[in-house]
Formats: C-alpha cells, sequence, structure tokens
C-alpha cells in the first residue's frame, strides 16, 4: 500500500525520507486515489515546505530499486517543534483515509504517538531506533549514491589546499563505530547485521540500551551554547559565524601554557588544554567576537566527541568510526577536524569516515522496516 | 589515670634553652593580619623551600627542624650499689631536633607579602635554590629571586603532582574519601592501602589530565580533556557574567539544569517510563537554549554547565579506567578542590557510567600535591621516603568546606592561609604482619563522623576534662616559667580544635576517640608538654585502711597495697580491731606484723620513722564496722592528716555494713562475696570481688 514513508522523529529534527514510485503502471494511475496524488504532488514539485521544512534535493537516490519497485527516494526536514503542524497536515490532507501505515523511529515516535492518533486517526508502526539506524546506513551505503560512493573520508583534512574528499568502500563494513551526531551523540559499536551494541550507555541495565544519551554534549549543545553566545537563531546561523571566528582567542592552547610543546607529556603546543580557558580572563572576554565565540564551541564539541569515540574506539578494539547525523550537515570544519584528531591521537589507528546521507539514516531504516513488515 | 611507679622521684632535667623558636617571632607584616604563631611556623630553622604557584593559589613548602621537649625514661645502674635511696628510674625531659614539613596554602595576591615576610625571619643562609612548580612559576620567578635571593629551579608540574600524590597516599591516613550525597557523612574515608598503585590520576585544573601511575617513578599522562575547570570558569563567566569561580559554583548550586537540558523525558514525551528509562536523564546539554526569544536564568545556565562537564568528565574517566583495567580515580585541580557540588556531581557520573564499578575518590590535602611533590624533588638527598612521616593535627589546618552555604562555620583565618605540617616520625610504621586483610583493617571501634550521638558525647567529655589537663601540664613543670601561659594556650588551642570538630567532624578524616587523643598529644607537643603526667603530686594526701583478715590477708592483700600507696607519696592510716573478732587482725597483731615487715622493707621501715604510715585501733571488736562508733584517736588523725582516701575491707565492713555508705572524700570498698545467697541478691556468683569506688558528688 502506498506511499511509502519512512519517519526519525528526533529531539530537534524530523526527518522524512519519501519513496516516490517512478514506475506507476496505468492500472495503478487510474486507481490511484486523490488523496495519494495529491501529497506525491506536494513533496515532489515544492523544496520547501511551510517556513521550516526543507527537502534536501542534492541528496535524492533516483533510479531506486526498492520491493522490486522503481523510484526516487526524497529525504525532508522539518524541525520537531513543528511536529503537530505535519500531524494537522496529515489529518488534513486525508492521510488516514489511505490506509496506509507510517513507520516512525526515535524518542518522537513515542512522544507523538497519541497524537498522531487522536490528530490524525493515524496508527505509528514504532521502529527500534538502532536497528534503524544500522540498517538504514548499511542499506544506502550498499546501493551508493546515484553512481558515487556513499562512504568518504579526508587525506590532509588540516591542509586547505590540499584537502581532498575521498571514496571509501565500505563493502566489509565490520566491526565498525557507528557515531552519531543529532541533538545529543549516541555511539554503538556493530560487529555484524545483527550484532551491535551500545558503548557508551551502561549495559548492566537493559532497559537503557535503547536509550538516547551516552554524551549529552553534541549538535544541540552547539546549537544551544550558540544562540546563548552570539544570539544567532538558527544552526546554519550559527555554522555560519563559526566560519568566520578564530577558537584560539577563546581557547587556552598548550603553547599558551607552557610556550611550546609539553614535551614530558608528548603534548603538541597546538592542542587546546582548556575549551574556553581565555575567558577566564576579563580582557579576553572582552576582546572576543562572537564569532570567535561560535567556533570555539564547534572546536570544543567537535574535539570532545572525537576523544570520546577514540575511547570507545580502543575500548572495543575498532579502528573505523563512522559519523552521522545532522550535526555534519554543511559542517565541514566538524568533519575535517574529527578526521585530523582521529588520526593524530590515535596515531593512525582510527579513522574517520562519513556517509552523504549523514541525518537521515534513522528514517530509511523505518522505511525499510515497513517493508520488511509487510 | 594511669599511674606509674615511683613517680614521686621523678628527677627533671629542664633544658636552659627555652623554647622551639616558633611561637617568639614578632608580629606580621601590616598587611595580613594573622595570628603570629601560627601561619610561616618556625621559619628561624626552615631549610628547604619549594613553592607552587597555581591559577590563584600559591603553595609554600619547607622543611624545618624543630626543637621539641621530649620525656626520655633512663634507668639507673643499681648493680653492687646501696639502692635504698636510689630511684629506679629517672624520666626526664630532653631538647630534641625533629624534623618537620610546612606547607602553607593561600591566595597569589599574597604572595610579595608572604615573600618579604619569610625574607625577613630566614635565618639560615645554606638554602641557595627554590624549587617551583604550578603555571605561576615563571610568571612570579623574577619577583622570588629578588625577593628571597635565592635561584628558582623549575620542577615539572605533572612529576611534582604525582610525587606528591604517592606521598600522601603513603603518609597520611585517611588522606583518601569517597564522597556520598545522600549520607550523614558525607565523606567516607578510605583505609590506606599497604599498597597504592597503580592508580588513576585526573586532575582537573583548567584542562583534564589523566595520569595513570604505576611505580613510584614511572607514571604515564595516557590523555585528557579540554572541556575542564576553565571551561566552566571561561564559558560561565560569559554565560552569567559572573566573573569568580566560587560564585559560579553558587549559582549552579541553587539552578535547575532542567530548564536549559534536553531530557530524555523531552524527547520520548511521557512514554519513557515504558521503556524503563529515566526520564531525568540528559539527552543534550544546551538542547532546550536553542533558541533566541527565551531568557534562561544564570543559575540554571551554571548548573547546566556543571553538570555537562562533569559528566564528561566522568564518562572520559570511566572509558580511560575500563581501558587500563583500574577501578580508582583520584580526582584533584581546582575544579574538585573541596567543592561539595563538583565532587557530587562527578561522583554521580563516575557511579552512572561505570555502573559502579569504578571509585571516584578524593584527597584531603589535593592542594598540596604539587607542592609536597616539587619539596620532595629538592628533597631527595635527604631520602625523605625513607621516613614515615604523620600528619600534625595542631599545626593543620584540616580538611574545611569552602562553601559557606553547606558548613556555615567558616575556618577562623577567613579562608585566607590553610596549613599542612608533617612531623618525620622517630621510627618508620608497618603494619602488623598477621593482620588478615591490612587494606580493610580499622583500628578504631566507633566511628564518630558516622555515629551522631557518640560524637557529640566524646567531644562534650573532652571538653570537660580539658580544663583539668591543662592544669596538669602546667603542674608537670612547676619551674618553668612560662608553664601557665603554655598550658592556657595549649587549653585554647585544643578547644578551637574540639569547636572545628563540632562543625566539621571530617576536618582530619574519621573522628574517633583516637584522633581526639592524638590531637591532643599534639597540642599538648605544640606548647612543649610532652608529659604532662610526669611530675604529677601524689594523687592522695593520706589513706585510711580498714584492714580485715590476718594471715596471708594482711601479709599478701595489705601491706603490699599499703606500701604501693606510700611509694607514691600518699600517707597511710591502718586502722585494726581493738579486740578480736572472729580471725580479724587486731591492733596489737599489727604492730608486730608491721615490725617485722619494716625489718625487710626500706619502704615500710622509712614511713614507720617518718610517720608516714601510722597504726590506729578501731575501738571496736566487731567483725563489722559502724563508722558512727570509732576510737577518738582514730578520728582526730584522719583529720590531722587530711585524709582523702577510705579503704574498707571484707565482707563484714564492706559488704554486710557500709555498702551504701556516703563518705566526703574518696573511697573504696573491697570484698570477696562468700555466701551464694547473697551472691544472688547483689546479682553475682559466689566468689565475685566486690569493688565499689566511689567519688563524693560536689
Amino acid at each position: 500500500v502506498f506511499p511509502w514513508f519512512g519517519l526519525d522523529i528526533r529531539g530537534t529534527l524530523v526527518k522524512l525520507v519519501y519513496f516516490e514510485l517512478k514506475d506507476i503502471t496505468t492500472e495503478e494511475e487510474e486507481e490511484e486515489v486523490e488523496n495519494l496524488k495529491s501529497i506525491r504532488k506536494y513533496l515532489t514539485s515544492n523544496v520547501a515546505y511551510g517556513s521550516t521544512g526543507i527537502r534536501d534535493v542534492h541528496l535524492e537516490l533516483k533510479d531506486l530499486t526498492l520491493c522490486g519497485r522503481k523510484g526516487s527516494l526524497h529525504f525532508i526536514r522539518f524541525p520537531t517543534h513543528d511536529m503537530p503542524a505535519f500531524i494537522q497536515m496529515g489529518s488534513e490532507k486525508h492521510f488516514s483515509s489511505l490506509h496506509t501505515t507510517l513507520c516512525a523511529t526515535g524518542g518522537g515516535a513515542y512522544k507523538f504517538e497519541q497524537d498522531f492518533r487522536t490528530m490524525g486517526d493515524l496508527q505509528l508502526c514504532k521502529a527500534d531506533e538502532l536497528d534503524c539506524l544500522i540498517k538504514g546506513a548499511l542499506y544506502i551505503d550498499s546501493v551508493g549514491f546515484n553512481g558515487h560512493s556513499e562512504c568518504y573520508y579526508f587525506e590532509n583534512p588540516m591542509d586547505a589546499e590540499r584537502c581532498q574528499k575521498l571514496p571509501f568502500n565500505l563493502e566489509n563494513p565490520y566491526p565498525l563505530l557507528l557515531v552519531n551526531i543529532g541533538s545529543g551523540v549516541s555511539i554503538l559499536a556493530v560487529y555484524s547485521k545483527e550484532n551491535y551494541k551500545w558503548v557508551t550507555a551502561p549495559e548492566a541495565r537493559p532497559a537503557d540500551f535503547h536509550f538516547v544519551l551516552c554524551c549529552s554534549i553534541g549538535g544541540g549543545t552547539f546549537f544551544g551554547l550558540c544562540c546563548l553566545l552570539t544570539g544567532c537563531s538558527t544552526f546554519e546561523e550559527a555554522l555560519e559565524m563559526a566560519s568566520h571566528g578564530d577558537s584560539t582567542k577563546v581557547d587556552k592552547l598548550v603553547r599558551d601554557i607552557y610556550g611550546g610543546d609539553y614535551e614530558r607529556l608528548g603534548l603538541p603546543g597546538w592542542a587546546v588544554a582548556s575549551s574556553f580557558g581565555n575567558m577566564m580572563s576579563k580582557e579576553k572576554r572582552e576582546s572576543v567576537s562572537k564569532e570567535d565565540l561560535a567556533k570555539a564551541t564547534l572546536i570544543t564539541i567537535t574535539n570532545n566527541i572525537g576523544s570520546i569515540a577514540r575511547m570507545c574506539a580502543l575500548n572495543e578494539n575498532i579502528n573505523r568510526a563512522v559519523f552521522v547525523g545532522n550535526f555534519f550537515r554543511n559542517n565541514a570544519i566538524s568533519m575535517r577536524l574529527l578526521a585530523y584528531a582521529l588520526d593524530y591521537w590515535s596515531k593512525g589507528q582510527l579513522k574517520a569516515l562519513f556517509l552523504e546521507h549523514g541525518g537521515y539514516f534513522g528514517a530509511v531504516g523505518a522505511l525499510l522496516e515497513l517493508l520488511d513488515s509487510a | 589515670m594511669p599511674m606509674r611507679a615511683g613517680e614521686e622521684r621523678v628527677a627533671f632535667k629542664m633544658a636552659e634553652r627555652g623554647g622551639r623558636g616558633s611561637g617568639g617571632h614578632g608580629s606580621l607584616d601590616k598587611s595580613i593580619t594573622l595570628p603570629p604563631d601560627e601561619i610561616f611556623r618556625n621559619l628561624e630553622n626552615a631549610k628547604r623551600f619549594a613553592i607552587d604557584i597555581g591559577g590563584s593559589l600559591t603553595k609554600l613548602a619547607y622543611y624545618s627542624t624543630v626543637q621539641h621537649k621530649v620525656a626520655r625514661v633512663r634507668s639507673f645502674d643499681h648493680s653492687g650499689k646501696d639502692i635504698e635511696n636510689e630511684p629506679l628510674y629517672e624520666i626526664s625531659v630532653q631538647e630534641e631536633i625533629t624534623a618537620r614539613l610546612h606547607f602553607i596554602k593561600f591566595e597569589n595576591t599574597y604572595i610579595e607579602t608572604c615573600l618579604d615576610f619569610i625574607k625577613d625571619h630566614l635565618v639560615n643562609t645554606e638554602t641557595k635554590v627554590i624549587k617551583a612548580t604550578g603555571g605561576g612559576a615563571y610568571k612570579f620567578k623574577d619577583l622570588i629571586e629578588k625577593k628571597l635571593g635565592l635561584k628558582v629551579d623549575k620542577e615539572d608540574v605533572m612529576t611534582c603532582l604525582i610525587k606528591g600524590c604517592n606521598f600522601v597516599l603513603r603518609n597520611i591516613p585517611h588522606e583518601v574519601f569517597a564522597y556520598q550525597k545522600d549520607s550523614d557523612t558525607e565523606f567516607r574515608f578510605q583505609t590506606n592501602h599497604p599498597n597504592i598503585f597503580p592508580y588513576l590520576l585526573v586532575n582537573i585544573g583548567s584542562g583534564v589530565s589523566i595520569v595513570k601511575v604505576e611505580t613510584e617513578d614511572k607514571f604515564e599522562w595516557i590523555g585528557g580533556s579540554s572541556i575542564g575547570g576553565g571551561t566552566f570558569w571561561g564559558l560561565g563567566a560569559l554565560l552569567t557574567k559572573t566573573k569568580k569561580f566560587d560564585e559560579l559554583l553558587q549559582l549552579a548550586s541553587k539552578g535547575q539544569h532542567t530548564n536549559v537540558d534536553m531530557l530524555v523525558r523531552d524527547v520520548y514525551g511521557g512514554a519513557y517510563q515504558t521503556l524503563g528509562l529515566s526520564g531525568n536523564l540528559i539527552a543534550s546539554s544546551f538542547g532546550k537554549s536553542t533558541t533566541a526569544d527565551k531568557e534562561f536564568s544564570k543559575e540554571d545556565m551554571a548548573k547546566s554547565l556543571l553538570h555537562m562537564i562533569s559528566n564528561d568528565i566522568g564518562q572520559l574517566a570511566c572509558l580511560y579506567a575500563k581501558l587500563h583495567n583500574l577501578d580508582k580515580i583520584y580526582f584533584g585541580g581546582f575544579f574538585i578542590r573541596g567543592h561539595p557540588v563538583t565532587m557530587r556531581t562527578i561522583t554521580y557520573s563516575i557511579n552512572f557510567f561505570s555502573k559502579g564499578e569504578v571509585q571516584a575518590l578524593f584527597l584531603r590535602h589535593e592542594g598540596y600535591l604539587g607542592a609536597i611533590g616539587a619539596f620532595l624533588k629538592g628533597a631527595e638527598q635527604d631520602n625523605p621516603n625513607q621516613y614515615s612521616w604523620g600528619e600534625n593535627y595542631a599545626g593543620s589546618s584540616g580538611l574545611m568546606s569552602t562553601s559557606p552555604d553547606v558548613y556555615p562555620m567558616q575556618r577562623t583565618r577567613s579562608g585566607t592561609f590553610d596549613m599542612l605540617e608533617m612531623d618525620r616520625l622517630e621510627r618508620p610504621l608497618v603494619n602488623l604482619p598477621l593482620l588478615k586483610d591490612p587494606s580493610t583493617y580499622i583500628p578504631d571501634t566507633v566511628d564518630l563522623t558516622d555515629d551522631a550521638m557518640a560524637r557529640k558525647y566524646w567531644l562534650t567529655c573532652f571538653e570537660e576534662a580539658l580544663d583539668g589537663v591543662a592544669k596538669r601540664a602546667a603542674a608537670s613543670q612547676p619551674d618553668s616559667v612560662d608553664a601557665l601561659e603554655r598550658a592556657e594556650k595549649f587549653r585554647q588551642k585544643y578547644w578551637n580544635k574540639l569547636q572545628t570538630l563540632r562543625q566539621q567532624p571530617f576536618a582530619y578524616g574519621t573522628l574517633t576517640v583516637r584522633s581526639l587523643l592524638d590531637t591532643r598529644e599534639h597540642c599538648l607537643n605544640e606548647f612543649n608538654f610532652p608529659d604532662p603526667y610526669s611530675k604529677e603530686g601524689p594523687p592522695h594526701k593520706c589513706a585510711l585502711i580498714f584492714a580485715d583478715n590476718s594471715g596471708i590477708d594482711i601479709i599478701l592483700g595489705v601491706f603490699p597495697f599499703v606500701r604501693e600507696l606510700l611509694s607514691r607519696g600518699t600517707e597511710v592510716i591502718l586502722a585494726c580491731n581493738s579486740g578480736p573478732a572472729l580471725n580479724d587482725v587486731t591492733y596489737s597483731e599489727s604492730l608486730i606484723v608491721t615490725e617485722r615487715i619494716a625489718a625487710m622493707d626500706p619502704v615500710i621501715q622509712s614511713a614507720l620513722r617518718e610517720e608516714k604510715l601510722l597504726l590506729v585501733q578501731t575501738g571496736s571488736s566487731s567483725p563489722c564496722l559502724d563508722l558512727s562508733r570509732l576510737d577518738k584517736g582514730l578520728a582526730v588523725l584522719v583529720r590531722e592528716r587530711k585524709t582523702d582516701l577510705v579503704i574498707i575491707e571484707g565482707m563484714g565492713r564492706a559488704i554486710h555494713t557500709n555498702y551504701y555508705a556516703a563518705l566526703k572524700c574518696e573511697s573504696l570498698k573491697l570484698a570477696v562475696i562468700k555466701n551464694s545467697w547473697l551472691a544472688d541478691r547483689l546479682g553475682g556468683k559466689i566468689f565475685s570481688v566486690i569493688f565499689k569506688y566511689e567519688v563524693p558528688c560536689k
């Protein structure tokens, strides 16, 4: 039963993937109800929905075969606080009359379940968010990105001229550390399709297994702190400011304390000794710009994620970390820094990998769950 | 009250040289008003200096020799001599030189004044070098060299920290504690483990350093994080416009992080319960502040920041502990330094992330580690590690809470100067090898930190006894002109310690009767009273004894006791029946027996001769004793000799009669119950011994 949707409702953003059927038969077209047509038209003919919904056109997967059908996969996102409007819209477009199931994952699948039922007359099929994440990531990697590699890495990441984004073959993915950075950070060690574990959450509490904690310093922290420090109002704005800032004015580096490298401990002078450490001084607080603060926030959070991911990889004896999540959207600074930091601190033992469809794997996984269950 | 044989013969050899030199120096520089006796003690005899200058605090260390009175017992050589009038041994007070380590912590703003003060009081000119460590060592190098005329020799920060840490772990009892938030006793002190290695030290200064320490000389920096105390301070100052670190902590302790952080329940709605997880866990720090149009309170932001940083450090520390297979993590650095708020959040985080497998531990003298280490680096030739050292409770400030909200009683020196003194012990101390598990052995029966009622009782007890101890201390040195003054200083000092312990029982580790007694000894020693019992007058002036049976009873029971009383300077009136009754000894018998004993024993002989032993009759011929009908001569003598102890012996005199007799002076009623009915009646068994010692109510 069409339409095919996968929904991932997270702390800050909702990700929606929509499979647009391209091999539609004449019979099907005749049978197709008006409501379905209008939904397809609405989604595929627009790139923005309302004031906050966006379709990431550049991510669209064309000529995809899914369950024997050909079509395109569309990637749409909007803020979680617009969920009520989304449900309202579904209700207005008589979505429930299609008798389809909507498969959703993420914390919001629980939070909004009741609203879907009462406002939208829709029964949600809830899918496990970790299963969805892994399933989605591996699926998209396997189908590739319109003939290109889905997975990539950086060569010479900190060198502005020589930095290169290169494809990585993730054909034999296991074992692998999957680091998902949304509002917070969750890290999974994946040993096979079925065997993965949540490495940073306490295992002694089985209930915690499915829960989004791990590290609370993630994309939400970057955005939240930037709002407080700079008065910005969007994630994009925060990133834009960061790209023009100088974090070394804000952070205290090893060389600021020791005059150079701290050789006794093997610490290079450029390493950050204390994030925001210079801000202990009143004079320095008065001399930094909002851009500097945004950059320092980004660097602090990225470095921290890198160091936690590296420790998890060491403890799990894994040498590949795949970073996914919306934190990396348009965020080359963080990706390149992670690539460099992981390589430097692991002495080349740990490789940072990235996937093109960074934030959408949960939603893709939810769609796949839907198809599996049908 | 311990009794000592031959105490009346104690010969004193008071050294002429007065005092240790610590108390006597003049007033401090005007800009700091401090009790001059207490800060920078014994500088005249200071030998070696080290300094650790951090971001806001300076820690100065020096080594001094303390001239110090000790009690020494020496026995005389009696071979081939007439021993009649020779004492068996002599207790003398001698001056001895011992080594002491002084550590003083003060704010960097006082550094210049302090250096001036040291310069003015430094007599010893042999010292040429001062060991320096800490981030500020470079900044103040010129000042130190100019003021003290010593060459600054810089030492590696981390090496000093580890050296200091090993030293305190090995030498200071109850150095280590775990912090428990929801307990009456927030501080859980740990028994010192004989083997302190390996351990993880997480130092949270402006950044975080994680060091694995494997042996005395082997340590490795295994990692760190840039999110540390500097981040809390710097980011906190930006967010809240609050400048001081302590004020930021204050804000944090009042805030609600749930207003700023995105919690699991915010993501999952009400449904998190069905997943069996705590909705209170933080999903995204500052995740709710992702809006430009809402105002957040300073308190809430500070709290959120504190949680973010503590959780992050806790998580990283656990990952490192797991990787290196370690289950103990010591936390230090200015972020921790005695702040209950940060100890609480770090402990919570470690418990959460390690599922309780890793223990977060803290150190009482964490702030001194760098200074101790730097000092030890400079003192290697003296090989301080070959000795045992002990914390001197008299000269150490103890663990003080820095949060006035939690502990209203702030340290009396307004928190400016904090001190630690360690004395070199005469002999190295080790475990009894037969202890089943030295790491869990606890010498003390009652933990007064835990048991509030016992604590109240014992503190009151020591307070009430204090005047008496001070008096006895003064009396022990009758020849010293300043004994009274020193005794009063002792009294004041110990009184203050007791008050501190009432407010902060954890100041010197677990509070026990032992630690209260040790603190008293340290305070007595501090004011040069090594042995207050050494020159004590006889406890009693004159004892009146009512004897019972003749034969073995009088020869092996009464006379040795009489002799003992005489030996300690108490006169004895021995009262026997005027006429015979049962097998009781009579007055006339007692005369003969005493004469025979005097022929054999010089003590009895001289006592008889000097009329210190007096034989009298009771005026009675009864096996019992009626104290209202006594021989008048006896009564006169009792009054004349100012009798202050009455001893009544035997069933007839002490049980059948006089058992309930109340006297104006101390009394001792002694008997063996030889009647089973009476034994039953009194609630004991036949042949039980009654020993009833009574002190009259005043």
